[in-house]
């Protein structure tokens, strides 16, 4: 068997004209083989729930899916998906820079430490992550008396859901940018220093140009992860409809009540943010890979 | 933390504050919310403790999700090397496009993940419908838990395998195919020795998000108790009934859980690296 197979190096010697036998020898038929499974297995877990996404939110007609994605409460909740995004993807970004400014450009004592836990939100079950800070700003929680004293709603409300997200979506940019900057070293910006440039130049004219593209590959991720998230914000959203409900957990709700055209036409909305999220990536990813 | 004691000098300005602002970001958004929930655990006693994470409900979920988190894994494992190596390997129309699409479980909301899943092997649809007839049924069963469960952890062994094997020399198989393997003993064992590290820590890496999945399961799982609840549903039960001290005990189970398998990954990604360090070298 193996000496049948390791032939065709020296047919191609001979230059002599293919047999019918080496021909069919010759046929990529583990490839085709393997190509088969794959795409079998990429086709059922993969393209057909994407394909199924968009065939449901077009099953009642194109004007049932506009009117579906135009009615009042799925506006709001496509409104206050981009708010709570708005927040927590730019306090993340501020986050991601400083905490890899300071783990990649200096050295000291825990730095592996402080790595996890960034990591951390990632391990985490979404719920869990929404769960712990119901502990802290609930009724019950630690700060809870307080708040409501002083008749603050975290918990239930928008600055509950921001929270959480933040939560599960802060590791993103600093995760990106830590290696990136680790691996470009401080030699830019020591020169950049040394000609008198200060922290704020330095930063701006010198470290984040050199980043940009792994910063906007953080904050796609981000951002996705931010607007399609639903555990986390499920628990400490309270659902209140028009109100705290965000669009992942509009459509929740339409699909409990067995409004499945509508809820497949809200989340066909989320299913294009990740295909234009997919789009990005990719572009970014090629031009990370121009650049190192 | 004692994270900022001990700095060699540097001209480099603001890492005080950019140290200050992360630890107080990583505090009380992290390790405040955190040490809430071990500290909400305190109140109970370590008998009602025990009780409640040992009650049979929880623990069948524990089973639930364990088991069906550890087969999606090992599915993900055998698929996700072959995708892999596909991707890799060959070339085919549509490959970027194949490639792309790859992330789609990362980037797709977990919720709209789980109504098309269950909408796909639901018994009014074609393939759930041709499913039913041979008496497989997904849908609201335990097998619709593990299929969110694959889908959900479909990317991290392509993603950790495709840059081992677009490292890997060619140079290596040609060296053991022309000493005479077989294209079966090249692979396993010259390819597949390779890939190994980076395969095991794919593997946790989709366990670990498995385990705590819980957006595009209910959806599927039908949630009866003691047959298709995961754990992270019995969590939201109990928050919804106001038993905070029961769901953080629970809770708590998980996130040790999770601190293990996350010490674990570091290891392996350790592991993999130092691997692949001594190969190139």
């Amino acid at each position: 068997m193996s000496a049948i197979l390791n032939t065709p190096d020296i047919a191609l010697v001979g230059r002599g004209k293919p047999t019918i036998a080496k021909r069919l020898r010759d046929l990529p038929w583990v490839p085709l083989l393997l190509g088969t499974i794959a795409f079998l297995y990429l086709t059922v877990f993969l393209f057909l729930p994407l394909v199924t996404v968009f065939a449901e939110a077009l099953k009642k007609g194109v004007s049932f899916y506009l009117t579906a994605i135009q009615e009042p409460d799925a506006l709001s909740a496509i409104k206050l998906t981009f708010i709570v995004a708005a927040i927590a993807v730019p306090l993340n970004l501020v986050f991601g820079v400083a905490a890899a400014w300071a783990i990649a450009k200096f050295d000291f004592k825990g730095k592996s430490l402080l790595i996890t836990l960034i990591d951390l939100p990632f391990s985490v079950s979404p719920v869990i992550s929404g769960l712990i800070y119901v502990l802290v700003f609930g009724l019950q929680g630690w700060l809870g008396p307080w708040l409501s004293e002083h008749n603050i709603k975290i918990i239930f409300a928008v600055p509950g859901l921001v929270l959480a997200t933040i939560f599960v979506t802060f590791p993103f940019v600093a995760r990106e940018l830590i290696p990136l900057m680790q691996a470009q070293g401080k030699e830019e910006e020591e020169a950049a220093v040394m000609l008198g440039a200060n922290g704020w130049q330095t930063i701006w004219r010198v470290t984040l140009p050199n980043v940009k593209w792994g910063l906007l590959y953080g904050v796609i991720l981000c951002n996705a992860r931010a607007m399609g998230e639903f555990g986390a914000v499920s628990v400490v959203s309270g659902h209140v409809r028009g109100l705290t409900n965000t669009l992942p957990l509009h459509v929740e709700i339409l699909y409990n009540e067995y409004a499945f055209a509508a809820a497949f036409a809200c989340a066909s909305l989320l299913t294009l943010l990740a295909l234009v999220t997919l789009v990005i990536k990719t572009i970014v990813e090629h031009r990370l890979r121009q650049e190192t | 933390m004692s994270a900022a004691n001990y700095r060699p000098y540097s001209v480099l300005p603001g890492f005080h504050l950019a140290m200050g602002f992360t630890l107080l970001y990583v505090s009380l958004l992290v390790l405040m919310p955190l040490s809430a929930a071990f500290i909400k655990t305190f109140t109970l006693t370590w008998d009602a403790f025990w009780a409640t994470v040992t009650a049979p409900r929880v623990v069948a979920s524990y089973k639930l999700s364990f088991g069906a988190s550890l087969i999606a894994a090992i599915i993900n494992a055998v698929f996700g090397m072959l995708v892999a190596w596909v991707l890799v390997r060959y070339t085919f129309p549509g490959k970027r496009i194949i490639d792309a699409l790859v992330d789609l479980p990362f980037a797709l909301p977990t919720a709209v993940a789980g109504i098309a899943l269950t909408a796909i092997y639901a018994k009014n649809n074609w393939l759930g419908g041709a499913l039913a007839e041979f008496g497989i049924k997904v849908a609201f069963t335990p097998l619709g838990v593990l299929v969110a469960l694959t889908f959900i952890g479909l990317p991290f062994v392509v993603r950790t395998v495709q840059p081992v094997l677009e490292d890997m020399e060619k140079e290596l198989e040609e060296a053991a195919k022309s000493l005479g393997a077989s294209n079966w003993q090249t692979f396993t064992k010259v390819i597949f020795p390779t890939m190994l590290p980076a395969v095991v820590t794919g593997f946790a890496l989709a366990f670990a998000r498995a385990l705590g999945e819980y957006g595009s399961v209910i959806f599927i799982a039908g949630n009866m108790p003691m047959v298709s609840e995961i754990t992270p549903l019995i969590i939201i039960t109990k928050l919804e009934q106001y038993d905070y001290a029961g769901a953080t005990a629970i809770a708590v189970v998980m996130l040790v859980t999770s601190f293990v398998l996350l010490l674990i990954i570091n290891y392996l990604q350790w592991w993999a690296r130092r691997r692949r360090g001594q190969e190139l070298a």
